[in-house]
């Protein structure tokens, strides 16, 4: 099965779409519960990723018997040090994105610590490449 | 604990969410920082906050969070009322500060 979102750069509103999606999918499906919150932490900040940092993106999640795989891809400024993006608190979040509580600098940790793989892949100017997988117990 | 028992004994004010008083609790988390409440909080968990906009409901309705209660008179937005009514969490309201809802919320919770 494959579930495909596109997401609007700036469009704060519209953030959560893709992940509730997929949780419910996956709840149907009777993934483990403690799996699915992973994802679910995982999806949501790589979607807000896109919506704070990029221009427009796509997220494309395909579930299979044993696991689940997610691409988001988006155009966008790209990261110049994906090292040193990893770094919890490292941000380069505008002001008006902090105010709003997104920017903490926790999101790519947040993935990392909720998926199985995660790669990472950019182009500076281009745009950034995330592949998430996590497997169902 | 119900969340209404909450609303009850706190004194909160109720904006929105109704349908989700009957929620139970368990125990309550404070942030505003939203990719700490995202990695961090627990389902069923009542969240504290002074972030008002609809993302708020987003991410408690993803973390399946019992309710939000927002500190010192702030007023939620009203696309934030709309998203708490579709998901039946509620949005509870206090004049306390953070400091004081949260350690009043403790004790009633651990009494
Ligand atoms: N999709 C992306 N496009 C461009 N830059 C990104 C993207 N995702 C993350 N970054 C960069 O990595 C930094 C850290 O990301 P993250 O840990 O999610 O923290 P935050 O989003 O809170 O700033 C961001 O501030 C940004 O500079
Ligand atoms: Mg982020």
């Amino acid at each position: 099965m494959k579930l495909t979102f596109n997401i609007q750069g700036g469009d704060f509103t519209h953030a959560g779409k893709p992940s509730s999606e997929v949780k419910k999918v996956l709840k149907q499906l009777n993934v483990d519960g403690k799996t699915v919150k992973n994802i679910v932490i995982a999806l949501y900040e790589a979607e807000v990723n896109v919506v704070a940092h990029a221009w427009k993106g796509t997220v494309s999640a395909e579930i299979d018997e044993n696991k689940i795989t997610i691409f988001v891809e988006d155009d966008g400024p790209g990261i110049p040090d994906i090292e040193l993006a990893m770094q919890a608190g490292y941000s380069t979040a505008s002001k008006q994105v902090r105010d709003m509580g997104f920017g903490a600098g926790m999101g790519l940790p947040n993935m990392k610590k909720n998926t199985d793989e995660l790669l990472i892949e950019s182009i500076v100017g281009k745009g950034t490449k995330v592949k998430m997988v996590n497997y169902f117990k | 604990m119900k969340v209404s028992e909450l609303v009850e004994k706190l004194g909160l004010n109720v904006f929105s969410g109704h349908k989700g008083l009957d929620r139970e609790m368990a125990g309550g988390y404070v942030s505003d920082l939203l990719s700490d409440v995202m990695g961090n909080a627990r389902e069923g968990e009542v969240w504290i906050t002074l972030q008002v906009h609809q993302n708020v409901m987003a991410i408690a309705s993803l973390k399946d969070l019992a309710a939000v209660i927002l500190v010192s008179n702030l007023q939620p937005h009203e696309n934030t009322i709309r998203h708490s009514n579709d998901e039946n969490i509620p949005v509870l309201g206090t004049s306390l500060p953070t400091f004081e809802i949260a350690g009043r919320l403790y004790q009633l919770y651990n009494q």
